[in-house]
């Protein structure tokens, strides 16, 4: 496999706030290879964005702070490094989009303004230049009439639109990452369709690799190559989307994937995980999932379960697979039942 | 063969467009544009569609809380866009909404109790004492406990909101409940929860529900007839098997076609749509979904299709499907 170029080791990023510490962040480990999709899944609350957000360095502090771990893109630790060196970093070497397209471009300059901008700071170009390039990139995210668009507003361009701009200021610095944080949540089905075309593209053509967060299974499905699931700060399961879609190994995984209504196929009643999404505390005992979990026993309720591996890559945060081989999976499942 | 509960005959919704100080009317944003369906009673007809179609106008355009601009609804048999305010009233008791974001449509300065009570008090429960016995059977009835009736709607979650907004709904035994979005604001593990009670009411209460939502496979797990709408037009209608297994109208299997799925092993012909929906403000002529469609021909541009059945109970409006062409 080719080389990893962002790794996060034992991330913690805890908010401080009125209510007491809160762990959103609690000890996550992600590796991204160069040119790899992975996803990070999960329901809202669950760390996703804040994950996201500490790698850029993003956190408002106060009340939030990265109290351990660290970043490392290319052997640098991002948690430790300066906020001047974090400005040439950001956009340049790791790009981000938001969710939410109409809030994170500027109402009061034009598209042009925006993308030139962000190519100069990076770049020794005239504007001339950078005007030109951004023409091109507009080009290539697949807007109509690019030369007269790079002197609107945003607000002349439809949602679809908006996120293709977006991507196009992104990618205009041609970053080793990408971040999408939920980039097609906002858009309708066949807008989605094709921005998710159009990064797959992008990340063929030039090597990008895209750290996909979003709480969608089927955008997983489309484009991840590897998937991350969180659960209430942590992760609970890890491995390849194929493995993780089909053979999912946490309780909470697969009543995740047995609670979605399907496309193609015809079920009865729907499968549900009883309960809420419980808010991450500190000194919270025991597994995070334990009380919605089916097969949870005693030692679930006592003891903070570690993340097991598996086989290879394959990790799953539940004390079912508390063996280094599979067949620890049957011995507690019937251990329960009996 | 039985009579059905709604009846919606070319409904229609233009928005005026008002410019400059004196508000003079320059055009018409037609929100809904000469929609027709039935539904029966017992049935769950879905309707789905991309944001802006006009699918939401379409429902509260049903319970008259957005007047028509034209259009007939008949409920039980009875012209509704004809009554005055008061029989308006009466009638509400029979249909409710559920809205959307449960975060908006409870009031934050009222009790549960108050807020399921409301209902019951308008329509005539006016002893106290019923009322309260009523609303914390309701809230068992909807999967809370009764003793959450004192409490207010920030101590609880998004899907705990949603149940309250549906033991509301409940309070004075409708007949037809109008779904707006009712699960697009909640987590997937909550989402199916939300799902499973509506069926179970369903089922216990004899409901009818009209189910709107822009999450195709959510409109197909619950409905037992699907609607597509498209840019204020019914582009689709049929039952839900023949709806997702043999889409006729382009639209419809691109929007199917444009669903991503879970299951890695299913890999399908996808049709990507150029484009985006065009304003509704100035719709296209003819078909309005010719700009994007790629099957469009020259009639397409010219004429606008008939939304008429193509089989048994299978309605779609394309040239595609019309006598005398292909």
């Amino acid at each position: 496999m080719s080389e990893v170029i962002l790794e996060l080791q034992d991330l913690s990023t805890h908010f401080f706030t009125d209510y007491g510490e809160i762990p959103a962040v609690d000890r996550v480990s992600i590796k991204v290879h160069k040119g790899e999709v992975v996803g990070i899944v999960g329901e809202s609350g669950c760390g996703k964005s804040v994950t996201s957000l500490s790698i850029m360095q993003l956190i408002p502090s106060p009340p939030g702070k990265i109290v351990g771990g660290e970043i490392r893109f290319k052997g640098e630790n991002l948690a430790l490094t300066t906020e001047k060196r974090m400005k040439k970093i950001r956009g340049n070497e790791i790009s981000m989009i938001f969710q939410e397209p109409m809030t994170s471009l500027n109402p009061l300059f034009t598209i042009g303004n925006q993308m030139i901008e962000a190519l100069r700071i990076h770049q020794k170009i005239s504007k001339k230049e950078a005007k030109e390039q951004s023409i091109n990139m507009l080009k290539r995210v697949g807007i109509p009439r690019a030369e007269q668009v790079i002197d609107e507003y945003p607000h002349q361009l439809s949602g679809g639109m908006r996120q293709r701009v977006m991507i196009a200021i992104a990618m205009s610095c041609e970053p080793e990452i990408l971040i999408a944080d939920e980039p097609t949540t906002a858009l309708d089905v066949t807008i989605q369709a094709q921005i998710l075309d159009l990064m797959r593209i992008l990340n063929d053509e030039k090597e990008t690799a895209i750290l996909l967060i979003t709480h969608d299974l089927g955008v997983v499905a489309e484009i991840c190559e590897r998937v991350v699931v969180m659960y209430s700060g942590q992760v609970v399961e890890e491995g390849t989307t194929r493995e993780i879609l089909k053979d999912p190994k946490h309780p909470y995984t697969q009543g995740l994937i047995k609670s979605l209504p399907k496309l193609h196929e015809k079920e009865q009643k729907l499968y549900s995980i009883p309960g809420t999404v419980p808010k991450p505390k500190m000194d919270r005992k025991g597994c995070r999932f334990a009380s919605r979990c089916e097969r949870a026993f005693d030692r679930c309720f006592q003891v903070d379960p570690e993340l097991f591996l598996i086989e290879g890559e394959r990790k799953s945060r539940c004390f079912l697979y508390d063996e280094k081989k599979g067949d620890g999976i049957d011995r507690a499942a019937s251990s329960i039942r009996s | 063969m039985q009579r059905p509960l709604l009846e919606v005959k070319s409904l229609k919704k233009y928005f005026p467009i008002k410019s400059g100080i004196l508000g003079r009317k320059v055009g018409h944003v037609k929100a809904v544009d000469d929609v027709s369906f039935t539904v029966n009673k017992g049935e769950i007809l879905g309707i789905v569609g991309e944001s802006g179609c006009g699918k939401s106008t379409t429902g509260k355009s049903i319970l008259r809380l957005i007047e028509p601009t034209e259009g007939e609804i008949t409920f039980n048999g009875q012209d509704i866009t004809k009554l005055n305010t008061e029989e308006l009233r009466k009638l509400r008791r029979d249909m409710q909404i559920i809205f959307q974001d449960p975060y908006a449509s409870l009031n934050p300065r009222h009790t549960v109790e108050k807020i399921i009570g409301e209902p019951l008090l308008v329509h005539g429960m006016t002893s106290k004492v019923e009322r309260s016995s009523r609303v914390k059977e309701l809230l068992e009835v909807v999967g809370l406990s009764s003793y959450h009736a004192s409490r207010y709607p920030h101590q609880f979650s998004g899907g705990q909101r949603q149940r309250i907004g549906i033991a509301r709904a409940l309070a004075n035994n409708p007949q037809l409940i109008i779904c707006d979005e009712p699960v697009s604001a909640l987590d997937v593990s909550v989402q199916s929860q939300i799902l499973n009670l509506m069926e179970k009411l369903r089922d216990e209460y004899h409901l009818t529900y009209l189910f709107i939502a822009h999450d195709l496979s959510v409109v197909k797990h619950i409905s037992d007839r699907v609607g597509v709408m498209y840019l204020g037009r019914m582009v689709e209608l049929t039952t839900k098997d023949k709806l997702y297994e043999e889409p006729k109208h382009p639209y419809t299997q691109a929007l199917l076609s444009a669903v991503p799925d879970p299951d890695p092993d299913i890999k399908k012909e996808r049709i990507i749509l150029k484009g985006d929906v065009p304003s509704p403000e100035n719709p296209p002529t003819g078909c309005a979904f010719h700009t994007r469609c790629p099957h469009a021909m020259d009639i397409c541009k010219q004429k606008r299709p008939e939304f008429q059945a193509v089989e048994n109970y299978h309605f779609v409006a394309c040239h595609l499907y019309q006598d005398g062409v292909q």
